[in-house]
């Protein structure tokens, strides 16, 4: 157990310093002052980096082993990445500093966003949400600018039972209605069911491409020309863009809207919960409403431009999340379009042979081949008492990291593995042994999963007591 | 270059165990005619040294403000950063870490975060915060949505000193909900009119926003503000500079209900904006209307202490179409570079980035005073920016300051008409020094001189 | 309350009948089993009008929700506190302790169309089958 910063500070220790004041003023007396201390911490600065080197060694990363965690992307993050992106030419700028001066900023914009549209075929890219879920709320607002532009009232979002949370979450705070629709007995979208549902009150139809059990909707064409028909639109979730590479390009196919994860699939950091960041991509009839300001070139100049009358506005107060775009602009240049194809092409591989192994010891409702990821089931072992919370808590005793569990909700006992590209084949051998082993001790030493885990810095939490009586801010009196 | 690992000979291999005779065989599901045709029209790929080349010429195509003398604000602020903030932040434990759904293997990550919380509680004087936002802006569009769940109402009055980059966040949000802004103008003095305020509330007003320090830098009467806000029944969402309430009563000091802004000043270089830092934190009665993340404390089986992530149901991964807020990737790694920044310089250092930024930006202030052609419009009641009216177009003197290496602020006139064309906002931090500060009004008096 | 003595709903509320017309509202063993550990509930407030099957509240455990739906129709005459402020007591004692609301009921008669206890018995037997049939591999 580590003791808090407030239990280590002491009264008068300092840690870092300013300079001293070369410009002092007599008091002058605001109103309202504060008139309490404020309750930081006072350590020094050899004890505060002990800190956080204690903490560190808590934390498993993607430097320490494998992250199997469907829909995550969890790759390798390039270490060149991390250095360029710290340039003091990058980091330093201010965003309100004349165009002149940014150059380089705004080129890396406009190259990137050009990258991504000739990645995904989709017409023109903002970089402005700085998550995914910022992506799909912005997404929803293009598509309400559509059509109120067209002068039709469409409150309509179709969501099929396999999405993402965030999906209907962001069709609410847009003010839309999301109404889920059931997957059929392969784990895809049900024509018959789509056609039925999409009337000319629905705005769009929200759709994971391949979807959360890793599988590609065959029938998509047929999907998007029923959408279509009927005038809605159809939103692409790219979390899963890393099967896509190379193979298919939404654009291609008439996706309308769709974003992406710069923190999935082009390698940005994860950062222990961001930051991300979740750019939009539209066709050409969108383009419009894109948020503003957008860069424009002309004589290989650089600026940016609100010049868009149609544009929603904005969702981020500058340009999105700057920094992120450095790291995946040298992840795409790095890489190349060879290279990105070979992502996918490695991703469905690494995913189609732990598949086939693991498929033998534990339970598989959608037969395969899958694209990048796919989902299993632990309840061949609840004959045992055990659940997929067990099987992936034992996970942890082997120093590995467990898979998404109870992930997608339309299967029972779900544990969602996405082995990425990065990894090489003896990591996911040894992945698939642990997890062969972990259900022969479900059957033999069950025990040992119901106490797991037992050698990690700390083991199963009360989520209980953390919920009934939250302990979110340490007390002043702790301190 | 490629970060795949396996090989030719290892994909032979792994085809053969998955029991096919070819990688196209994986692509069956997908149709033929949806499959792209041909490459992608990409640059050529670039080694590890090539790529530091390239990046290396691109940031030298950018001058950095951080590289000059600025007084460039409005929200975004050069600051001193101490090196333990990269220190921490570059390691692989934190920055390649997932986010911390497995608790017992995420404990790093989990009391950091929950130390972050409990700064940001001590620096707003609030009961609660979450692990982060996007971003101020997006932190106040989600307030204003908590606001309007809790109390009910369409109308929320906002003030004409608020950042114009914040504003259009806002209007953008709530253009999809039926809740509508109303501005609230200033007075001749900068700030708010609470007359009109008071006129302005109704019981259709879910909530005043209140921007402390206001966009021209000056301090509002939050106090009473806030007592005009709960006599109508409204609540009170205050958009605060983080450094600012080290020097000036925070918001739980005068009872704001919610309490958002910007924290990149808290150790996050300027990055052109992103990424950012929205710090968001309320009373402990709304905790549950909060949206983002929240960690806690709590006993393992063993009675250890731990912390995990709680409250989940309010969550859009449980909650989905009734979830407080969308949001799922937040900006980690930035409230971590906080909670260090703010460890780092503790209660005494804090303190006195604030009162530097304080002494210096009222310095430049009075040699601007005694500076012929300046005019002042709005007093000393400012905490590290302030509105400067020069005797000529603010473009043309910013261009004279940059040959001079300073960036003297930004121009206010196109948002903000009624302040006219020569009107800029100068901020000063603590990083500025006295030689920066007299160049400044130098170069102000050369241009002003003679009339 | 005696569970043998209440009657059920679908979305497993119980409904137990004290004097005539006051109906007392709780969730079964079944319900408080599949949630697990419950850490927050809404109730509406005393005075409230509700209608049969309506959602009127919310159960949360650590890791999901559930609504709280009304068995009848009628006016909130109490809500037990001690299940608001500590809810393992819903847990631990589902039809005693644990009880969540009364209602001054509109009409008795709306009381029909719900299940005995032996009808909800079997109701839950055929929810456990269902739910094997949909495991087996197709």
């Amino acid at each position: 157990m580590s003791k808090t910063i407030f239990e280590k500070s002491r009264p008068g220790r300092r840690g870092y310093r300013i300079p001293e004041n070369d410009c002092p003023v007599e008091t002058i007396e605001l109103a309202g002052m504060r008139r309490t201390p404020i309750g930081l911490p006072e350590m020094g600065e050899q004890d505060i980096v002990r800190h956080y080197i204690e903490l560190a060694a808590k934390n498993y990363h993607v430097d320490k082993g494998i992250y199997p965690l469907g829909s995550c992307t969890m790759k390798y993050n390039p270490l060149v990445n991390e250095e360029v992106s710290r340039l003091e030419g990058f980091a330093g700028l201010h965003p309100a500093q004349d165009e002149e001066d940014v150059q380089g900023a705004l080129e890396l914009i406009y190259r990137l966003e050009r990258a991504l549209c000739e990645i995904s075929g989709m017409a023109a890219f903002t970089l402005q949400p700085a998550a995914g879920a910022h992506g799909e709320l912005t997404g929803i607002m293009l598509a309400r600018a559509y059509f109120a532009d067209r002068g039709e009232r469409r409150k309509i979002v179709l969501i099929p039972d396999s999405a993402h949370g965030t999906n209907p979450a962001s069709v609410t705070i847009c003010g839309f209605t999301p109404k889920t629709i059931p997957s059929n007995e392969r784990g895809l979208i049900d024509l018959a069911v789509l056609e039925k549902e999409v009337t000319a009150e629905t705005a769009v139809l929200m759709l994971t491409l391949p979807n959360t059990l890793g599988l590609f909707e065959r029938d998509i064409a047929e999907i998007v020309g029923i959408v279509h028909a009927n005038g809605a639109l159809v939103y692409m979730d790219g979390a899963n863009m890393n099967a896509l590479l190379g193979i298919v390009r939404p654009g291609d196919i008439g996706i309308d809207i769709m974003h992406l994860n710069l923190h999935k699939t082009f390698s940005t950091p994860h950062g222990g919960g961001g930051p991300g960041s979740g750019p939009v991509g539209v066709a050409t009839h969108l383009a419009e409403f894109l948020p503003v300001p957008r860069v424009v070139e002309a004589g290989g100049t650089y600026a940016l431009s609100c010049a868009a009358r149609k544009s929603i506005g904005r969702v981020h107060p500058y340009l999105g999340n700057f920094n992120v775009f450095v790291k995946a602009y040298a992840y795409i240049r790095a890489l190349g379009g060879e290279g990105l194809r070979e992502v996918s092409e490695n991703a469905i591989l690494n995913a189609n042979y732990l598949l086939a192994r693991l498929k033998k010891t534990y339970d598989l409702k959608y037969p395969g081949p899958c694209m990048h990821e796919f989902v299993l089931s632990a309840r061949n072992l609840k004959k045992f008492g055990i659940r997929a919370t067990d099987v992936v808590k034992r996970l942890l005793d082997y120093g590995l990291h467990a898979p998404t569990v109870y992930f997608p909700l339309i299967v029972e006992e779900a544990l969602m593995i996405e082995p990425v590209e990065t990894e090489s084949r003896e990591t996911l051998d040894h992945f698939a042994e642990v997890l062969e082993t972990i259900a022969e001790e479900a059957e033999k030493s069950p025990e040992k999963l119901h106490e797991a885990p037992m050698n990690t810095p700390v083991r199963r939490l009360d989520e209980a007591v953390a919920a009934r009586c939250p302990d979110l801010c340490c007390s002043e009196e702790a301190g | 270059m490629s970060y795949i690992q396996n090989t030719d000979a290892d994909r032979k291999e792994m085809l053969a165990a998955i029991g096919v005779s070819s990688f196209d065989e994986l692509l069956e599901p997908i149709p033929e005619e949806l499959r792209m045709k041909g490459a992608f029209e990409l640059e050529t790929p670039l080694a590890e040294g090539g790529v530091a080349e390239l990046f290396k010429d691109l940031a030298a195509k950018n001058r950095p403000a951080s590289a000059l003398a600025t007084f460039l604000g409005g929200g975004i602020y050069d600051r001193f950063i101490p090196a333990l903030v990269r220190y921490v932040t570059s390691r692989s434990e934190f920055y390649t870490s997932y986010t911390p759904y497995q608790a017992e293997v995420s404990q790093g990550t989990l009391q950091a975060i929950y130390e972050y919380q409990s700064l940001i509680c001590r620096i707003t004087g609030m009961d609660v915060a979450n692990a982060s936002m996007y971003d101020g802006a997006t932190a106040l569009a989600e307030a204003v949505l908590m606001a309007s769940g809790i109390k009910g109402g369409g109308k929320v009055l906002v003030p004409r000193a608020l950042s114009p980059r914040v504003r259009s966040v806002l209007d953008c949000y709530l253009a999809a909900r039926a809740i509508a802004l109303e501005e609230m103008p200033c007075t001749g003095q900068g700030t708010l009119d609470l007359d009109r305020i008071e006129s302005a509330l109704t019981e259709k007003t879910a909530a005043v926003i209140l921007a402390q320090p206001n966009y021209f830098g000056l301090i509002e009467p939050s106090q009473e503000l806030s007592e005009l806000a709960r006599r109508h029944g409204a609540l009170l969402i205050a958009c605060v500079d983080p450094i600012s309430c080290a020097l000036c009563a925070p918001p739980g000091e005068y009872g704001a209900d919610i309490a958002v802004g910007e924290g990149q000043s808290l150790g996050i270089p300027q990055s052109y904006g992103g990424p950012l830092l929205g710090f968001m934190a309320t009373k402990s009665a709304y905790v549950r209307r909060l949206p983002g993340r929240l960690i806690s404390g709590t006993v393992d089986v063993d009675g250890a202490r731990g912390y995990v992530m709680t409250l989940q149901t309010r969550e859009q991964h449980i909650r989905r179409e009734k979830a407080t807020s969308n949001i799922c990737t937040n900006e980690g790694l930035c409230a971590l570079s906080a909670a260090v920044y703010l460890t780092s310089l503790g209660e005494q250092g804090v303190r006195e980035v604030a009162e530097q930024s304080f002494a210096k930006s009222h310095t430049l202030y009075r040699l601007l005073t005694r500076t012929k052609g300046c005019r002042l419009p709005y007093g000393e009641q400012f905490f590290q920016e302030f509105v400067l009216e020069l005797p000529m177009p603010a473009r043309a003197f910013l261009k004279t300051a940059k040959a001079n290496g300073i960036l003297g602020g930004i121009p206010l006139g196109e948002q903000f008409p009624e302040l006219g064309e020569n009107a800029l906002l100068v901020a000063v931090t603590e990083k500025r020094t006295k030689q920066e500060i007299e160049r400044y009004r130098d170069i102000v008096a050369g241009k002003g001189g003679g009339r | 309350m005696n569970p043998e003595e209440c009657k059920f709903t679908k979305e497993h509320e119980w409904v137990y009948i004290e004097d005539g017309d006051i109906a007392i509202i709780g969730i079964s063993d079944y319900a408080t089993g599949e949630l697990g550990d419950i850490v927050y509930i809404e109730l509406p407030d005393v005075g409230v009008k509700v209608t049969q099957m309506d959602p009127i509240g919310t159960i949360e455990a650590v890791k999901t929700v559930a609504d709280l739906y009304s068995p009848v129709s009628g006016e909130v005459i109490e809500v037990n506190g001690k299940a608001v402020s500590s809810p393992e007591v819903v847990n631990k004692n589902p039809y005693d302790q644990g009880w969540f609301i009364k209602i001054r009921m509109d009409e008795p008669g709306e009381l029909e169309v719900l299940f005995s206890y032996d009808e909800y018995r079997d109701f839950l037997g055929e929810q456990e089958t269902g739910k094997e049939d949909e495991s087996e591999d197709k």
